[in-house]
Protein backbone atom coordinates (compact mmCIF):
# COMPACT_ATOMS: atom_id res chain seq x y z
CA UNK A 1 0.00 0.00 0.00
CA UNK A 2 1.08 3.28 -0.36
CA UNK A 3 1.93 6.09 1.97
CA UNK A 4 -1.63 7.76 0.58
CA UNK A 5 -3.62 4.59 0.83
CA UNK A 6 -2.24 4.07 4.43
CA UNK A 7 -3.07 7.47 5.25
CA UNK A 8 -6.68 7.25 3.59
CA UNK A 9 -7.57 4.15 5.36
CA UNK A 10 -6.50 5.63 8.45
CA UNK A 11 -8.46 8.99 8.25
CA UNK A 12 -11.56 6.39 7.47
CA UNK A 13 -11.53 6.09 11.24
CA UNK A 14 -13.18 9.65 11.67
CA UNK A 15 -15.60 12.15 10.47
CA UNK A 16 -13.02 14.77 10.64
CA UNK A 17 -9.92 14.82 8.47
CA UNK A 18 -8.30 17.11 10.91
CA UNK A 19 -8.21 13.85 13.49
CA UNK A 20 -6.04 11.93 10.93
CA UNK A 21 -2.76 13.95 11.35
CA UNK A 22 -1.97 12.20 14.14
CA UNK A 23 -2.14 8.80 12.88
CA UNK A 24 -0.88 10.15 9.31
CA UNK A 25 2.40 11.78 10.99
CA UNK A 26 2.93 8.05 12.13
CA UNK A 27 2.18 6.70 8.79
CA UNK A 28 4.57 8.73 6.74
CA UNK A 29 7.50 9.22 9.98
CA UNK A 30 7.41 4.92 9.54
CA UNK A 31 8.08 5.60 6.00
CA UNK A 32 10.68 8.33 5.91
CA UNK A 33 12.15 7.94 9.33
CA UNK A 34 11.65 11.56 10.64
CA UNK A 35 9.30 14.32 9.15
CA UNK A 36 11.03 16.94 6.93
CA UNK A 37 9.15 19.95 5.93
CA UNK A 38 8.12 18.01 2.07
CA UNK A 39 6.70 15.40 4.31
CA UNK A 40 4.48 17.62 5.95
CA UNK A 41 3.33 19.35 3.03
CA UNK A 42 2.53 15.62 1.91
CA UNK A 43 0.39 15.12 4.53
CA UNK A 44 -1.24 18.24 4.17
CA UNK A 45 -2.71 17.23 1.32
CA UNK A 46 -3.36 13.91 1.03
CA UNK A 47 -5.86 15.09 3.85
CA UNK A 48 -6.49 18.20 2.68
CA UNK A 49 -6.12 20.28 5.61
CA UNK A 50 -3.99 23.44 6.69
CA UNK A 51 -0.23 22.88 6.40
CA UNK A 52 0.21 24.45 10.12
CA UNK A 53 -2.27 21.61 11.62
CA UNK A 54 0.21 19.19 10.57
CA UNK A 55 3.28 21.51 11.69
CA UNK A 56 1.85 22.27 14.89
CA UNK A 57 1.36 18.53 16.01
CA UNK A 58 4.92 17.29 14.17
CA UNK A 59 6.27 19.82 16.74
CA UNK A 60 4.57 19.75 19.91
CA UNK A 61 4.35 15.76 20.22
CA UNK A 62 7.84 14.48 21.59
CA UNK A 63 7.26 10.63 19.80
CA UNK A 64 7.76 12.86 15.88
CA UNK A 65 11.19 13.82 15.10
CA UNK A 66 11.33 16.68 12.23
CA UNK A 67 15.50 16.05 12.43
CA UNK A 68 17.07 12.87 11.12
CA UNK A 69 17.79 10.10 13.89
CA UNK A 70 19.89 7.19 14.18
CA UNK A 71 18.87 3.69 12.71
CA UNK A 72 18.52 2.54 16.54
CA UNK A 73 16.92 5.72 18.64
CA UNK A 74 18.26 4.88 22.15
CA UNK A 75 15.24 6.07 24.36
CA UNK A 76 16.33 5.39 28.27
CA UNK A 77 13.93 6.42 30.78
CA UNK A 78 15.24 8.53 33.45
CA UNK A 79 11.88 9.17 35.21
CA UNK A 80 11.44 8.46 39.24
CA UNK A 81 11.38 4.77 39.27
CA UNK A 82 14.39 4.15 36.77
CA UNK A 83 16.65 6.90 38.29
CA UNK A 84 15.87 5.01 41.63
CA UNK A 85 17.24 1.56 40.01
CA UNK A 86 20.09 3.42 38.28
CA UNK A 87 19.29 4.87 34.83
CA UNK A 88 21.97 7.48 35.83
CA UNK A 89 24.62 5.43 35.59
CA UNK A 90 23.40 3.49 32.74
CA UNK A 91 23.58 6.99 30.85
CA UNK A 92 26.56 7.82 31.61
CA UNK A 93 27.78 4.02 30.33
CA UNK A 94 25.80 5.00 26.83
CA UNK A 95 27.71 8.16 26.64
CA UNK A 96 30.76 6.60 26.86
CA UNK A 97 30.82 4.39 24.93
CA UNK A 98 29.12 5.98 22.18
CA UNK A 99 30.75 8.71 22.84
CA UNK A 100 28.26 11.04 22.10
CA UNK A 101 26.29 13.10 24.76
CA UNK A 102 22.37 12.83 24.88
CA UNK A 103 20.09 14.15 21.85
CA UNK A 104 23.06 13.28 19.91
CA UNK A 105 23.62 10.60 16.70
CA UNK A 106 26.48 8.77 16.25
CA UNK A 107 28.83 9.97 13.63
CA UNK A 108 28.18 6.93 11.26
CA UNK A 109 24.19 7.00 12.11
CA UNK A 110 23.59 4.32 13.94
CA UNK A 111 22.96 5.52 17.45
CA UNK A 112 20.84 8.01 18.43
CA UNK A 113 20.68 8.92 22.39
CA UNK A 114 17.67 10.13 24.28
CA UNK A 115 16.45 10.64 27.56
CA UNK A 116 12.61 10.13 27.71
CA UNK A 117 10.03 10.12 30.40
CA UNK A 118 8.39 7.54 31.92
CA UNK A 119 7.92 4.60 29.35
CA UNK A 120 5.42 2.85 31.93
CA UNK A 121 7.48 -0.13 32.45
CA UNK A 122 8.52 0.44 35.29
CA UNK A 123 8.11 -3.15 36.95
CA UNK A 124 11.09 -3.73 34.69
CA UNK A 125 13.04 -0.47 35.87
CA UNK A 126 15.70 0.60 34.22
CA UNK A 127 13.96 0.09 31.53
CA UNK A 128 14.96 1.43 27.59
CA UNK A 129 13.00 1.67 24.49
CA UNK A 130 14.62 1.14 21.26
CA UNK A 131 12.02 1.36 18.29
CA UNK A 132 9.27 -0.33 18.88
CA UNK A 133 11.05 -2.62 21.94
CA UNK A 134 11.22 -2.44 25.39
CA UNK A 135 14.08 -3.57 27.80
CA UNK A 136 13.74 -3.90 31.22
CA UNK A 137 15.57 -5.14 34.00
CA UNK A 138 18.93 -3.36 32.52
CA UNK A 139 22.75 -2.93 33.77
CA UNK A 140 26.12 -2.16 32.01
CA UNK A 141 27.04 -6.18 30.93
CA UNK A 142 22.96 -6.29 29.69
CA UNK A 143 23.30 -3.09 28.28
CA UNK A 144 27.03 -3.81 26.19
CA UNK A 145 25.09 -7.06 25.45
CA UNK A 146 21.97 -5.00 23.64
CA UNK A 147 24.19 -2.55 21.57
CA UNK A 148 26.52 -5.95 20.30
CA UNK A 149 23.31 -7.44 19.19
CA UNK A 150 22.01 -4.39 17.76
CA UNK A 151 25.22 -3.39 15.83
CA UNK A 152 25.30 -7.09 14.37
CA UNK A 153 21.68 -6.59 13.13
CA UNK A 154 22.77 -3.47 11.51
CA UNK A 155 25.70 -5.25 9.70
CA UNK A 156 23.50 -8.00 8.67
CA UNK A 157 21.15 -5.73 7.41
CA UNK A 158 24.42 -3.48 5.05
CA UNK A 159 25.52 -7.04 3.99
CA UNK A 160 22.48 -8.16 2.66
CA UNK A 161 22.05 -4.40 0.94
CA UNK A 162 25.65 -4.54 -0.40
CA UNK A 163 25.35 -7.87 -1.59
CA UNK A 164 21.75 -7.39 -3.89
CA UNK A 165 23.06 -3.77 -4.48
CA UNK A 166 26.86 -2.77 -4.69
CA UNK A 167 27.59 0.86 -3.97
CA UNK A 168 29.31 2.55 -6.91
CA UNK A 169 32.95 1.95 -6.66
CA UNK A 170 33.18 -0.74 -4.22
CA UNK B 1 -6.04 -14.90 49.84
CA UNK B 2 -7.88 -12.67 47.19
CA UNK B 3 -8.33 -14.37 44.38
CA UNK B 4 -7.50 -12.23 41.13
CA UNK B 5 -10.16 -10.94 39.19
CA UNK B 6 -9.33 -8.47 36.70
CA UNK B 7 -5.39 -9.86 36.39
CA UNK B 8 -7.37 -13.40 36.07
CA UNK B 9 -6.07 -13.81 32.18
CA UNK B 10 -2.94 -12.17 32.56
CA UNK B 11 -0.58 -15.27 33.90
CA UNK B 12 -2.54 -17.46 31.72
CA UNK B 13 -0.21 -18.22 28.20
CA UNK B 14 -1.92 -16.59 25.18
CA UNK B 15 -3.98 -14.75 27.57
CA UNK B 16 -4.39 -12.06 25.38
CA UNK B 17 -6.40 -14.18 22.48
CA UNK B 18 -10.15 -14.39 22.15
CA UNK B 19 -10.15 -17.94 22.60
CA UNK B 20 -8.92 -18.24 25.83
CA UNK B 21 -10.68 -15.16 27.20
CA UNK B 22 -14.25 -17.25 26.10
CA UNK B 23 -13.12 -19.90 27.95
CA UNK B 24 -12.71 -18.30 31.24
CA UNK B 25 -16.15 -16.99 30.50
CA UNK B 26 -15.74 -13.83 28.47
CA UNK B 27 -18.36 -11.56 26.70
CA UNK B 28 -20.78 -13.20 28.83
CA UNK B 29 -21.81 -10.02 30.46
CA UNK B 30 -21.64 -8.45 26.97
CA UNK B 31 -24.47 -11.09 25.83
CA UNK B 32 -26.26 -10.76 29.62
CA UNK B 33 -26.29 -6.58 29.52
CA UNK B 34 -27.69 -7.16 26.11
CA UNK B 35 -30.45 -9.46 26.78
CA UNK B 36 -31.11 -8.65 30.29
CA UNK B 37 -30.54 -5.18 31.24
CA UNK B 38 -32.05 -1.60 29.25
CA UNK B 39 -28.58 0.85 28.76
CA UNK B 40 -30.29 3.01 31.54
CA UNK B 41 -30.07 -0.45 33.86
CA UNK B 42 -26.72 -0.95 33.14
CA UNK B 43 -26.01 2.47 34.36
CA UNK B 44 -28.19 2.40 37.32
CA UNK B 45 -26.22 -1.07 38.08
CA UNK B 46 -22.55 0.74 38.00
CA UNK B 47 -24.04 3.57 40.31
CA UNK B 48 -25.02 0.58 42.91
CA UNK B 49 -21.45 -1.08 42.49
CA UNK B 50 -19.78 2.58 43.09
CA UNK B 51 -17.28 2.09 40.93
CA UNK B 52 -14.90 4.97 40.79
CA UNK B 53 -12.86 6.37 37.87
CA UNK B 54 -9.27 4.08 38.32
CA UNK B 55 -7.29 7.17 36.35
CA UNK B 56 -6.33 9.58 39.09
CA UNK B 57 -9.39 11.59 40.02
CA UNK B 58 -11.35 8.26 41.81
CA UNK B 59 -14.99 10.45 40.14
CA UNK B 60 -17.77 7.85 39.93
CA UNK B 61 -18.13 6.08 36.34
CA UNK B 62 -22.04 5.64 37.27
CA UNK B 63 -22.60 9.27 37.92
CA UNK B 64 -20.40 10.22 34.90
CA UNK B 65 -22.64 8.13 32.56
CA UNK B 66 -26.00 9.43 33.84
CA UNK B 67 -24.92 13.12 32.75
CA UNK B 68 -25.16 11.74 29.13
CA UNK B 69 -28.28 13.76 28.16
CA UNK B 70 -30.88 11.32 26.74
CA UNK B 71 -32.10 11.18 23.22
CA UNK B 72 -29.63 13.80 22.15
CA UNK B 73 -29.41 14.27 18.26
CA UNK B 74 -25.61 13.93 17.56
CA UNK B 75 -23.81 10.50 18.10
CA UNK B 76 -22.26 9.93 21.26
CA UNK B 77 -18.69 9.14 21.91
CA UNK B 78 -17.28 6.65 24.16
CA UNK B 79 -13.30 7.56 24.66
CA UNK B 80 -10.71 4.82 26.38
CA UNK B 81 -7.58 6.90 28.35
CA UNK B 82 -5.22 4.32 27.90
CA UNK B 83 -2.66 7.33 27.26
CA UNK B 84 -1.13 6.15 30.63
CA UNK B 85 2.16 8.41 31.42
CA UNK B 86 1.72 8.88 35.01
CA UNK B 87 5.61 8.49 36.12
CA UNK B 88 5.33 4.81 38.29
CA UNK B 89 1.87 3.46 36.22
CA UNK B 90 1.94 0.25 34.32
CA UNK B 91 -1.47 -0.83 34.95
CA UNK B 92 -3.67 -0.36 31.45
CA UNK B 93 -0.37 -1.25 29.48
CA UNK B 94 -0.09 -4.67 31.16
CA UNK B 95 -4.13 -4.93 30.35
CA UNK B 96 -3.81 -4.55 26.92
CA UNK B 97 -0.87 -6.39 26.41
CA UNK B 98 -2.28 -9.62 28.36
CA UNK B 99 -5.81 -9.30 28.07
CA UNK B 100 -6.74 -7.03 25.63
CA UNK B 101 -10.31 -8.19 24.99
CA UNK B 102 -11.36 -7.85 28.58
CA UNK B 103 -10.78 -3.99 27.32
CA UNK B 104 -13.01 -4.35 24.63
CA UNK B 105 -16.04 -6.16 26.55
CA UNK B 106 -15.88 -3.34 28.85
CA UNK B 107 -15.81 -1.18 26.04
CA UNK B 108 -18.99 -2.43 24.80
CA UNK B 109 -20.63 -2.84 27.74
CA UNK B 110 -20.27 0.74 28.89
CA UNK B 111 -21.06 1.94 25.03
CA UNK B 112 -24.61 0.42 25.21
CA UNK B 113 -24.68 1.74 28.59
CA UNK B 114 -24.48 5.01 27.32
CA UNK B 115 -25.35 4.66 23.95
CA UNK B 116 -22.41 5.18 21.99
CA UNK B 117 -21.67 3.44 18.47
CA UNK B 118 -18.30 4.36 18.39
CA UNK B 119 -15.61 4.14 20.90
CA UNK B 120 -12.05 5.55 20.20
CA UNK B 121 -8.99 4.28 22.66
CA UNK B 122 -6.33 6.75 23.20
CA UNK B 123 -3.11 4.63 23.73
CA UNK B 124 -0.06 6.17 24.16
CA UNK B 125 2.48 5.45 20.84
CA UNK B 126 5.47 4.00 22.35
CA UNK B 127 2.94 1.08 23.69
CA UNK B 128 3.80 -0.52 20.42
CA UNK B 129 3.03 -4.27 21.99
CA UNK B 130 -0.25 -3.46 23.43
CA UNK B 131 -1.36 -0.97 20.34
CA UNK B 132 -0.79 -4.68 18.01
CA UNK B 133 -2.25 -6.82 20.59
CA UNK B 134 -5.63 -4.39 20.93
CA UNK B 135 -5.63 -4.27 17.05
CA UNK B 136 -5.64 -8.27 16.84
CA UNK B 137 -8.27 -8.17 19.73
CA UNK B 138 -10.78 -5.44 18.02
CA UNK B 139 -10.66 -7.60 14.38
CA UNK B 140 -11.09 -10.98 16.34
CA UNK B 141 -13.98 -9.93 17.94
CA UNK B 142 -15.55 -8.17 15.07
CA UNK B 143 -15.37 -11.92 13.26
CA UNK B 144 -17.48 -12.93 16.33
CA UNK B 145 -19.92 -10.13 16.02
CA UNK B 146 -19.03 -8.67 19.67
CA UNK B 147 -18.21 -5.39 17.73
CA UNK B 148 -20.10 -4.13 14.28
CA UNK B 149 -23.39 -4.15 13.57
CA UNK B 150 -25.97 -5.75 15.51
CA UNK B 151 -24.17 -6.40 18.29
CA UNK B 152 -24.59 -10.51 19.19
CA UNK B 153 -28.17 -10.29 17.12
CA UNK B 154 -29.05 -7.10 19.07
CA UNK B 155 -30.10 -3.53 17.60
CA UNK B 156 -26.50 -2.47 19.10
CA UNK B 157 -24.15 -1.27 16.87
CA UNK B 158 -20.90 -0.99 18.41
CA UNK B 159 -17.26 -0.06 16.34
CA UNK B 160 -13.52 0.56 18.27
CA UNK B 161 -11.11 2.70 16.90
CA UNK B 162 -7.36 2.91 18.07
CA UNK B 163 -5.91 6.38 18.01
CA UNK B 164 -1.87 6.17 18.88
CA UNK B 165 -0.58 9.08 21.55
CA UNK B 166 2.56 10.70 20.52
CA UNK B 167 4.42 11.19 23.63
CA UNK B 168 2.34 13.79 25.34
CA UNK B 169 1.79 13.19 29.50
CA UNK B 170 -0.74 15.94 29.11
CA UNK B 171 -3.10 13.86 27.28
CA UNK B 172 -4.09 11.84 29.96
CA UNK B 173 -5.94 15.16 31.29
CA UNK B 174 -9.70 14.78 29.38
CA UNK B 175 -10.25 17.33 28.05
CA UNK B 176 -6.31 17.86 26.61
CA UNK B 177 -7.04 14.03 25.13
CA UNK B 178 -10.16 15.07 23.04
CA UNK B 179 -8.33 18.24 21.93
CA UNK B 180 -5.73 15.67 20.29
CA UNK B 181 -8.51 13.04 19.20
CA UNK B 182 -9.89 16.05 17.38
CA UNK B 183 -6.15 16.64 15.56
CA UNK B 184 -5.56 19.79 17.66
CA UNK B 185 -2.44 20.26 19.82
CA UNK B 186 -3.00 18.81 23.50
CA UNK B 187 -3.94 21.61 25.59
CA UNK B 188 -6.72 21.53 28.33
CA UNK B 189 -10.36 22.99 27.29
CA UNK B 190 -11.85 25.66 29.91
CA UNK B 191 -15.12 23.70 31.71
CA UNK B 192 -17.73 23.58 31.32
CA UNK B 193 -19.07 22.42 29.45
CA UNK B 194 -18.48 19.36 30.79
CA UNK B 195 -17.51 16.35 28.08
CA UNK B 196 -20.85 14.29 28.94
CA UNK B 197 -22.41 17.47 27.53
CA UNK B 198 -19.96 18.81 24.66
CA UNK B 199 -16.94 16.91 24.18
CA UNK B 200 -15.44 14.61 21.17
CA UNK B 201 -16.57 16.72 17.75
CA UNK B 202 -18.87 19.10 20.37
CA UNK B 203 -20.66 15.65 21.31
CA UNK B 204 -21.37 14.33 24.45
CA UNK B 205 -18.62 11.71 25.02
CA UNK B 206 -17.85 9.66 28.33
CA UNK B 207 -14.16 9.36 28.73
CA UNK B 208 -13.26 6.45 31.12
CA UNK B 209 -9.46 4.56 32.06
CA UNK B 210 -8.52 1.58 30.86
CA UNK B 211 -9.08 -0.22 34.31
CA UNK B 212 -12.43 1.27 34.82
CA UNK B 213 -13.98 0.06 32.00
CA UNK B 214 -12.43 -3.70 32.94
CA UNK B 215 -14.09 -3.60 35.83
CA UNK B 216 -17.79 -2.90 34.02
CA UNK B 217 -17.98 -6.80 32.48
CA UNK B 218 -17.48 -8.14 36.21
CA UNK B 219 -20.09 -5.88 37.98
CA UNK B 220 -22.54 -6.93 35.39
CA UNK B 221 -21.60 -10.85 35.65
CA UNK B 222 -21.38 -10.77 39.39
CA UNK B 223 -23.36 -7.90 40.41
CA UNK B 224 -23.33 -4.67 42.26
CA UNK B 225 -23.53 -5.88 45.75
CA UNK B 226 -20.23 -8.46 45.17
CA UNK B 227 -18.46 -5.03 43.66
CA UNK B 228 -19.37 -3.27 46.66
CA UNK B 229 -18.54 -5.77 49.30
CA UNK B 230 -14.79 -5.50 48.22
CA UNK B 231 -12.59 -3.22 50.47
CA UNK B 232 -13.94 0.06 51.53
CA UNK B 233 -18.07 0.71 50.57
CA UNK B 234 -17.38 4.58 49.28
CA UNK B 235 -14.28 3.47 47.26
CA UNK B 236 -14.55 -0.09 47.13
CA UNK B 237 -13.43 -3.22 44.47
CA UNK B 238 -10.56 -5.03 42.95
CA UNK B 239 -7.69 -2.99 42.54
CA UNK B 240 -4.25 -2.50 40.54
CA UNK B 241 -1.41 -1.59 42.28
CA UNK B 242 2.03 -0.77 40.11
CA UNK B 243 5.08 -1.11 42.45
CA UNK B 244 8.56 0.00 41.63
CA UNK B 245 11.26 1.65 42.72
CA UNK B 246 13.70 0.54 45.58
CA UNK B 247 11.77 -2.48 46.70
CA UNK B 248 12.16 -6.39 46.27
CA UNK B 249 9.56 -6.79 43.79
CA UNK B 250 8.61 -4.51 42.17
CA UNK B 251 5.07 -5.44 39.75
CA UNK B 252 1.30 -5.61 39.52
CA UNK B 253 -0.66 -6.34 42.31
CA UNK B 254 -4.32 -7.07 41.98
CA UNK B 255 -5.79 -6.57 45.74
CA UNK B 256 -8.71 -4.76 47.20
CA UNK B 257 -9.22 -1.56 47.18
CA UNK B 258 -7.83 0.11 50.54
CA UNK B 259 -5.37 -2.38 52.05
CA UNK B 260 -2.80 -0.88 54.08
CA UNK B 261 -0.35 0.80 52.02
CA UNK B 262 2.94 -0.77 54.29
CA UNK B 263 1.24 -4.12 53.86
CA UNK B 264 1.31 -3.66 50.13
CA UNK B 265 5.22 -2.54 49.74
CA UNK B 266 6.38 -4.94 52.55
CA UNK B 267 4.39 -7.83 52.32
CA UNK B 268 3.12 -8.46 48.62
CA UNK B 269 6.02 -6.32 47.37
CA UNK B 270 9.00 -7.88 49.44
CA UNK B 271 9.24 -4.63 51.19
CA UNK B 272 13.33 -2.82 50.79
CA UNK B 273 16.04 -4.17 49.33
CA UNK B 274 19.21 -5.82 51.61
CA UNK B 275 20.40 -3.57 54.01
CA UNK B 276 18.30 -0.59 53.26
CA UNK B 277 15.01 1.01 54.71
CA UNK B 278 12.19 2.51 53.15
CA UNK B 279 12.58 6.53 53.82
CA UNK B 280 9.38 7.24 52.06
CA UNK B 281 6.63 6.13 49.20
CA UNK B 282 4.99 7.74 46.32
CA UNK B 283 1.36 6.19 46.55
CA UNK B 284 -0.27 7.63 43.32
CA UNK B 285 1.96 8.40 40.72
CA UNK B 286 4.35 11.27 40.85
CA UNK B 287 1.19 13.61 41.19
CA UNK B 288 0.95 11.98 44.48
CA UNK B 289 2.07 13.99 48.02
CA UNK B 290 4.85 11.43 48.84
CA UNK B 291 3.87 9.78 52.56
CA UNK B 292 6.48 9.32 54.82
CA UNK B 293 7.83 6.05 56.39
CA UNK B 294 5.96 6.49 59.81
CA UNK B 295 2.35 6.89 57.74
CA UNK B 296 2.59 4.00 55.99
CA UNK B 297 -0.44 2.34 57.71
CA UNK B 298 -2.58 4.45 55.45
CA UNK B 299 -5.47 2.64 53.44
CA UNK B 300 -4.99 2.29 49.81
CA UNK B 301 -8.36 3.98 48.49
CA UNK B 302 -9.35 7.43 47.66
CA UNK B 303 -10.74 8.66 50.54
CA UNK B 304 -8.19 7.16 53.22
CA UNK B 305 -5.28 8.97 50.87
CA UNK B 306 -7.32 11.47 50.51
CA UNK B 307 -7.29 12.56 54.67
CA UNK B 308 -3.93 11.87 54.76
CA UNK B 309 -3.05 14.55 52.41
CA UNK B 310 -2.07 12.67 49.49
CA UNK B 311 -4.15 10.75 46.63
CA UNK B 312 -4.95 7.68 45.27
CA UNK B 313 -4.19 8.22 41.80
CA UNK B 314 -3.01 6.01 39.19
CA UNK B 315 -1.69 3.71 42.28
CA UNK B 316 1.71 4.14 40.95
CA UNK B 317 3.37 3.17 44.27
CA UNK B 318 6.92 4.49 44.11
CA UNK B 319 9.31 3.03 46.87
CA UNK B 320 11.95 5.10 48.19
CA UNK B 321 14.79 4.24 50.11
CA UNK B 322 17.14 5.64 52.56
CA UNK B 323 19.82 5.53 50.30
CA UNK B 324 18.34 8.63 48.12
CA UNK B 325 18.45 11.84 48.21
CA UNK B 326 14.79 13.34 48.42
CA UNK B 327 15.84 16.78 47.23
CA UNK B 328 17.05 14.55 44.01
CA UNK B 329 13.90 12.82 43.61
CA UNK B 330 12.03 16.41 44.01
CA UNK B 331 13.95 17.90 41.59
CA UNK B 332 13.08 14.78 38.74
CA UNK B 333 9.69 15.04 39.77
CA UNK B 334 9.44 19.15 39.06
CA UNK B 335 11.69 18.54 36.21
CA UNK B 336 9.38 15.97 34.70
CA UNK B 337 6.24 18.57 34.98
CA UNK B 338 8.03 21.50 33.70
CA UNK B 339 8.81 19.16 30.47
CA UNK B 340 5.32 17.97 30.09
CA UNK B 341 3.73 21.48 30.99
CA UNK B 342 1.71 21.90 28.08
CA UNK B 343 2.63 26.05 27.96
CA UNK B 344 -0.87 26.92 28.18
CA UNK B 345 -1.09 29.22 31.36
CA UNK B 346 1.31 31.26 33.11
CA UNK B 347 1.77 29.58 36.87
CA UNK B 348 2.70 26.38 35.49
CA UNK B 349 4.53 27.16 32.47
CA UNK B 350 6.75 30.20 33.85
CA UNK B 351 6.23 28.65 37.26
CA UNK B 352 7.64 25.31 37.11
CA UNK B 353 10.42 26.57 35.15
CA UNK B 354 11.37 28.98 38.21
CA UNK B 355 11.10 25.65 40.71
CA UNK B 356 13.62 23.50 38.94
CA UNK B 357 16.29 26.30 38.51
CA UNK B 358 16.03 26.95 42.30
CA UNK B 359 15.59 22.76 43.31
CA UNK B 360 18.87 22.25 40.78
CA UNK B 361 20.74 24.69 42.76
CA UNK B 362 20.11 23.27 45.99
CA UNK B 363 20.46 19.30 44.99
CA UNK B 364 24.17 20.83 42.99
CA UNK B 365 24.97 22.47 46.95
CA UNK B 366 24.58 25.71 45.12
CA UNK B 367 21.34 26.90 47.10
CA UNK B 368 21.60 30.20 49.14
CA UNK B 369 19.16 31.05 52.29
CA UNK B 370 15.65 32.22 51.50
CA UNK B 371 15.36 29.42 48.84
CA UNK B 372 13.27 27.29 50.66
CA UNK B 373 10.85 29.95 51.35
CA UNK B 374 10.54 30.73 47.62
CA UNK B 375 9.99 27.29 46.70
CA UNK B 376 6.87 27.79 49.22
CA UNK B 377 6.21 30.58 47.45
CA UNK B 378 6.26 29.37 43.94
CA UNK B 379 4.30 26.26 45.21
CA UNK B 380 1.37 29.08 46.65
CA UNK B 381 1.60 30.81 43.29
CA UNK B 382 0.73 27.55 41.07
CA UNK B 383 -1.26 25.92 43.05
CA UNK B 384 -5.21 26.30 42.67
CA UNK B 385 -3.77 29.13 39.61
CA UNK B 386 -3.47 26.57 36.87
CA UNK B 387 -5.56 26.07 33.77
CA UNK B 388 -5.37 22.14 34.49
CA UNK B 389 -4.65 19.82 37.25
CA UNK B 390 -1.11 19.15 36.14
CA UNK B 391 0.65 22.29 38.06
CA UNK B 392 -1.73 21.45 40.99
CA UNK B 393 -0.03 17.76 40.85
CA UNK B 394 3.47 19.66 40.58
CA UNK B 395 2.99 21.83 43.63
CA UNK B 396 1.31 19.27 45.56
CA UNK B 397 4.18 16.81 45.38
CA UNK B 398 6.95 19.73 46.38
CA UNK B 399 4.88 20.81 49.28
CA UNK B 400 4.76 17.32 50.50
CA UNK B 401 8.48 16.81 50.10
CA UNK B 402 9.29 20.57 51.64
CA UNK B 403 7.14 19.02 54.73
CA UNK B 404 8.29 15.72 55.83
CA UNK B 405 12.00 15.87 54.67
CA UNK B 406 12.87 19.83 55.24
CA UNK B 407 15.76 18.94 57.25
CA UNK B 408 17.01 17.26 54.14
CA UNK B 409 16.31 20.60 52.36
CA UNK B 410 18.18 22.66 54.50
CA UNK B 411 21.41 20.37 54.45
CA UNK B 412 21.71 20.40 51.29
CA UNK B 413 21.63 24.79 51.33
CA UNK B 414 23.69 24.73 54.40
CA UNK B 415 26.90 22.38 54.00
CA UNK B 416 26.65 23.78 50.40
CA UNK B 417 26.45 20.19 49.21
CA UNK B 418 24.38 16.76 48.80
CA UNK B 419 24.93 14.81 51.72
CA UNK B 420 24.00 11.40 49.81
CA UNK B 421 27.10 12.03 47.10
Amino acid sequence: MSMREKIEQAAAAYPDQRSAIMPALVIAQKEHGHLPGPVLEEVADILGVERIWVYELATFYTLFHTEPVGKFHLQLCDNVSCMLCGSGDLLTHLETVLEIKKGDTTADGLFTLSTVECLGACEMAPVMQVGDDYHGNLDVARLDALLESLRAAAGRAAGVEHASQPMPGE
Amino acid sequence: MFEPVLLKNVEIANGHLLSTYEAGGGYQALRKALSEYTPDEVVELVKQSNLRGRGGAGFPTGMKWSFVPKGADKPKYLCCNADEGEPGTFKDRIIMERDPHQLIEGLAVSGYAIGAETAYVYIRGEYVTAIRRLERAIAEAHEKGYLGRNVLGSDFNFAVHIHCGAGAYICGEETAMLESLEGKRAQPRLKPPFPAVAGLYASPTVINNVETLACVPHIVTRGAAWFRGIGPDKSPGPKLYCVSGQVRKPGLYELPMGIPLKELVEEHAGGPLPGRKIKAVIPGGVSAPVIPEHALEVGMDFDSLSAAGSMLGSAGVIVVDDSTCMVKVATRIIEFFHHESCGKCTPCREGLNWVVKVLRRIEAGEGAPGDLEQLDMLCKGIFGNTFCALGDGAAMGLRAALKHFREEFVVHIEEGRCPFH
